[in-house]
């Protein structure tokens, strides 16, 4: 007996999940391991103690804030065209195709308020109200919100900070209302999303010397943690969809080879913040980039259309 | 091996006990009232990870860190509980920071040079064995710096 077969039931019971969260109610030993060893989370052989120590396990992915700021930090540049477009909003009525667009959407107002463009921020902020309340999160974005932002336009911290607001109201209302499916379902829109903005900003003709090709290439370790989260939620039948198309990008994932060194600490620094040091080693062949863009945009057009 | 009984009536027990909608609601605003102000400069990420812990219980969060990130990491606790100890470790369990050798303060500032998966391990300590134990809400927040 396997400890994830009892994920499904552990996770409906602990799930604490929204656009960035995913729940690990893991109780025993929960090993996961990559094809390429770079990424491994072993909890404890013997559970029977633990479990009265370790009340519980949040795995956590990076927010659409953080996916943005990443991007921006790499070098991205804002494209209104790699958007999905908010007059698809309407399109969407089942479960499946509002929750993933919903972290589509999220995704993509971050991009938008990082890069200054307060229109398009409200929009999007607009789209993704439209979807919440479709999908019965409440008061993910109220009226409020939508005045503060409109009032705050060309302030930046306060749109990022509306932001964020919304997605920690969206989180609770999930962990409150033990939604997993729905959470895990937008959760994985939003980083398919992430991906499919990184990938798009890459001139295949000079994939050595771009540095979004290292963000492509962490997104691998976040990638385990999404097909972790869709694993406790295969029970529901769309997640269980979505984890078949995710699979598609695990496969190419598993083509590159990373490692890792270990991790210096340098914590004696005059402004207070400690530096991890280490190096990583890794390589994207051109072949593959593309095997993978192809697959992401096929995937996201699927979503979005 | 997992012995499915007990981890039944123990999740159980749990769903009953400690995670009621009422509880977390606590929680939240006590993550939002007290636990964002400790992020100050740094922009609050949007994540939402809080539970309610007993005296001597304790929780694990693994997460990504991206390479030339700088994050502040923010734990708290409601103040019927002892100092939450935290540490941070790496996938080997190596530990990177301890804050019970920083006088149990609640933040920790760090940048990455490359990107990797962390574990943040906090307890809510058993400082009275002879006592009830206190039970309370505790909250991990992730800041990024903007600058």
């Amino acid at each position: 007996m396997g400890s994830k077969n009892t994920m499904p039931f552990l996770i409906s019971l602990f799930a604490i999940s929204a656009a960035i969260l995913l729940p690990g109610g893991c109780a025993g030993n929960c090993s996961r391991q990559d094809s390429d060893r770079d990424f491994t989370i072993d909890l404890p052989e013997d559970q029977s103690e633990d479990m009265e120590r370790v009340k519980q396990i949040f795995y956590s992915l990076p927010s659409p804030l953080e996916t943005a700021l990443i991007l921006k930090s790499s070098g991205a540049v804002f494209n209104e065209d790699l958007l999905n477009p908010v007059e698809n909003v309407s399109r969407y009525m089942t479960n499946k195709s509002m929750a993933v667009n919903l972290g589509v959407y999220t995704t993509d107002l971050s991009y938008a308020s990082l890069f200054d463009q307060p229109q398009i921020s409200i929009d999007y902020m607009n789209a993704a109200k439209r979807l919440a309340d479709n999908l019965g999160i409440i008061d993910a974005v109220d009226s409020e919100t939508l005045e503060r932002l409109e009032a705050n336009i060309n302030d930046r911290e306060v749109i990022m900070d509306i932001v964020s607001e919304t997605f920690m109201n969206s989180s609770s209302f999930l962990q409150e209302s033990n939604r997993e499916p729905v959470a895990a379902m937008m959760l994985t829109g939003g980083w398919i999303e992430g991906l499919y903005l990184a990938l798009h900003q890459v001139d295949e003709d000079d994939i050595e010397q771009s540095r979004m090709v290292r963000i492509i290439l962490d997104k691998k370790l976040s990638l385990e943690i999404v097909m972790l989260l869709l694993r406790q939620n295969s029970h529901n039948d769309d997640v269980a969809s979505l984890m078949d198309e995710v699979r598609r990008i695990e496969d190419i994932y598993s083509k590159i080879e990373i490692t890792r060194s270990p991790i210096e600490v340098d914590r004696d620094r005059d402004d207070g913040v400690t530096v991890l040091r280490s190096t990583t080693d890794a390589r994207l062949d051109r072949e593959v980039f593309r095997e993978l863009k192809s697959t992401v945009t096929e995937i996201r057009t699927s979503f979005v259309s | 091996m997992i012995r499915r009984f007990p981890v039944f009536l123990f999740f159980a027990a749990i769903l009953l006990t400690n995670l009621s909608p009422e509880a977390q609601g606590q929680c939240k605003a006590f993550a939002r009232r007290i636990c964002k102000g400790d992020l100050e400069r740094y922009m609050h990420d949007g994540n939402y990870h809080a539970a309610i812990l007993t005296e001597g219980e304790e929780a694990e969060l693994y997460k990504t860190f991206y390479a030339d990130q700088e994050y502040r990491i923010a734990i708290c606790g409601d103040d019927g509980l002892p100092d939450i100890e935290f540490r941070v470790m790496d996938i080997q369990r190596n530990i990177l920071y301890d804050n019970s050798e920083n006088e149990f303060g609640g933040t920790w500032d760090f940048r990455l040079e490359s990107s990797q998966q962390l574990m943040i391990w906090v307890r809510a300590p058993s400082v009275n064995p002879g006592r009830e134990p206190a039970s309370g809400c505790v909250a991990i927040l992730f800041g990024l710096s903007t600058r």
